[in-house]
């Protein structure tokens, strides 16, 4: 947890982003009801406040090492590197954490705030449902109130984290508007915040919504690439060549990379095609998105000409949404991060191949990234380290990726 | 120089009335109704109108404004017809129209185009639910470059200090969200509403309009002793949803509007 402490001016532009009003140059922000405005106030003071608290961190931290199981092995993958061409390949193993995802570091640190806050509720909306679990599980652990919001569509194709969300004591209220996915879930959830905001706290689960949420989302999950910078440097003595992660939102792949903004390392997030950029069915928001304002900050955004949102498509649900993170926006305009996009198609095969080779069953989500790794083929080379964020396991999508297969054969 | 929003509240004023400000989603149920359903708000008693510019996210509103916000989006409404058809109709309406939109539509329509464009179709002033007064300096300048009034929202949860600071920004009339919540939903009508009426008052010289879950004539009458105008929504947006015809819509829409408009005359 070491950058969880605010970086001093001195840093480049994109490390000491966002500024005091939460913009990451011209992204982020807050774009939110009124309503809301003292709720954000309230909550950024909280959040300096706990984490410059050594009892905050402490538990924290517990909880992250002896409750979510962390730090997670930096697995070499051995066999996938030889089949790509010898280069090393190093998996950060983030399914490895307690409910198989990334998103619980996030959840922990955000319900221990509002246990510290004194919110006897929590909120939270979900896409695949791994934000969802995680928030309920943090809930459930600290004896706190908790209500997921979850598109139906989404509740269709991840029954099984649904089922895990009730047993977790949490409710679950499927939304009907819109797309009935992610992006409608979020709406839903703050229309809840701002009813019910003196006595609840909002988890957003990615590094999207109004300040601070994406510079604490961010400082929560960064704890991915503090970990992967320590332990690839005693693994190789020295830091990786290439890293690459998925991006939906782009919690994880924020948290893996931001320890590296100011190493010479090359940082690859990858987003999803869908069924191809040309067909609009996609959710490639930084690839072929347009800069304008969703929930509660300015950030990347499939939109039509009149600035409507257009529906994200993924068969990824927790890459199915229409916007990125303000602070990926501003990486993507200074060239820090390279971002590019695979396909459904290419994910799935990147998903049987790992299981196959590995032993190793990824999320759809994290597929993405394992996708690109073909793509990067010609420079996997047997003297470059790569590593690959694997934000989480597959399970989940078990039902989903046999139904694909099936209707291709 | 006063704006056309000021004189409407002052001839309310001064016939001892509380402002009526009806709300209608643009465009909705299409473009034909949308006019006429103008026409009768303005000659049912309406000192303001507001017109809602649908959006995709409507992440302010309940389930009656997103539902009217769908359905005319799916009739592909966009701003510029919503403001070509009040441009059209800007010399048969008395009374001055405020336009709501959520801020990415504005943003993509360019801030500069639509601050004139609003002029142009006669707009009196704009009402941005997510535009927060820290983000909206660049706005500010376009609209009052084009003689467009930007109404700002305080809400229950504004302390009195920002309330201060959110009227300095605020020209037209001040918009008081009358409860922590999304358009339409139940209102209770207590002690604490009115305390507030009176606080928020007491911060600023400008007209202070209470919108969000008022419904009836008797709320509207009751809150007419405390606050300068009244803003009804859904409840007239849901006549126009549950109507099964455009005339059923008008009449329908009139009635209530015409009662709330004599509720506030007492």
């Amino acid at each position: 947890m070491s950058r969880l402490q605010p970086l001093s001016k001195e840093q480049n532009l994109w490390t000491s982003a966002p500024d005091s009003s939460g913009h990451f140059g011209r992204f982020g922000g807050r774009f939110v009801p009124e309503t809301l405005m003292p709720a954000l106030e309230e909550l950024t003071e909280a959040y300096y406040q706990a984490i410059s608290e050594e009892s905050f961190r402490t538990r924290l931290n517990l909880l992250l090492s002896d409750y979510a199981g962390r730090e997670t092995p930096l697995y070499e993958a051995k066999r996938l590197s030889e089949s790509l061409g010898n280069a090393r390949i190093f998996l950060k193993r983030e399914d490895l954490t307690h409910t198989g995802a990334h998103k619980i570091n996030n959840s922990l640190g955000q319900a221990l705030l509002a246990q510290w806050m004194g919110k006897r509720r929590i909120i939270a909306e979900t896409g695949a449902g791994q934000h969802g679990v995680a928030a309920a599980t943090a809930a459930a652990l600290l004896g706190i109130e908790c209500v997921v919001y979850m598109g139906s569509v989404d509740i269709e194709r991840q029954r099984l984290n649904v089922l895990r969300m009730k047993m977790l004591g949490a409710e679950v209220i499927p939304v009907e508007s819109g797309s009935k996915s992610l992006k409608d879930a979020v709406n839903a959830a703050i229309r809840d915040w701002v009813t019910n905001v003196t006595d609840t706290h909002y988890i957003i689960g990615s590094v999207i919504g109004p300040h601070p949420y994406p510079m604490m989302v961010r400082d929560f999950q960064s704890v991915i690439g503090t970990e992967t910078r320590r332990q690839i440097l005693e693994k190789t003595g020295r830091l990786p060549d290439f890293i690459v992660a998925c991006v939906g939102a782009g919690s994880n792949a924020m948290g893996m990379f931001y320890p590296f903004l100011d190493d010479p390392v090359e940082l690859i997030g990858v987003e999803a095609a869908g069924m191809g950029i040309e067909t609009g069915k996609h959710a490639a928001s930084l690839c072929a998105g347009k800069a304008g304002v969703l929930h509660g900050a300015e950030m990347y955004v499939l939109q039509d000409d009149f600035g409507q949102i257009i529906e994200a498509h993924s068969l990824a649900a927790g890459l199915d949404y229409p916007g990125v993170g303000p602070e990926h926006c501003l990486l993507r305009d200074f060239n820090r991060v390279k971002y590019d996009c695979v396909t459904d198609q290419q994910a799935v095969e990147a998903f049987t191949n790992l299981a196959i080779i590995e032993g190793i069953i990824p999320a759809l989500e994290s597929s993405h990234a394992l996708a690109y790794l073909h793509r990067m083929i010609s420079k996997l080379t047997e003297n470059k380290i790569v590593v690959v964020c694997l934000s989480g396991r597959g399970d989940k999508d078990l039902d989903h990726v046999s139904a694909y297969l099936e209707s291709k054969k | 120089m006063s704006s056309r929003i000021t004189t409407a509240f002052e001839t309310a004023k001064q016939s001892k009335r509380c402002a009526f400000i009806p709300f209608i989603t643009g465009g909705f149920p299409d473009a034909e109704c949308f006019a006429s359903l103008l026409k009768a708000l303005d000659t049912s008693g309406a000192d303001i109108i507001e017109v809602g510019i649908p959006f995709s996210d409507p992440l302010a509103d309940g389930p009656v404004i997103q539902h009217s916000s769908k359905l005319a989006l799916d009739m592909q409404i966009t701003p510029q017809n919503i403001l070509g058809i009040l441009k059209k109709m800007k010399n048969t309406i008395k009374a001055p129209i405020v336009v709501m939109s959520y801020w990415n539509p504005i943003m993509q329509f360019g801030l500069k185009e639509f601050a004139m464009a609003l002029n142009e179709a006669g707009v009196s002033g704009v009402i941005i639910p997510d535009l927060s007064p820290e983000e909206s300096a660049t706005w500010r300048e376009c609209a009052k470059s084009h003689s467009v009034d930007t109404i700002f929202m305080v809400a229950p949860t504004t302390s009195h200090d920002r309330i201060k600071k959110i009227a300095s920004y605020s020209s037209g009339f001040l918009y008081l969200v009358s409860m922590t919540g999304v358009t339409g939903a139940n209102l209770n009508m207590d002690k604490k509403l009115e305390a507030q009426i009176q606080s928020v008052k007491s911060l600023t010289n400008l007209p202070v309009a209470v919108g969000f879950g008022i419904s009836t004539p008797s709320q509207a009458h009751h809150l007419s002793s405390y606050a300068d105008g009244i803003i009804v929504g859904s409840a007239l947006v849901k006549k126009t949803i549950d109507a099964a015809s455009a005339e059923e819509a008008v009449e329908s829409v009139t009635r209530l509007s015409s009662q709330i408009a004599v509720a506030l005359k007492n």
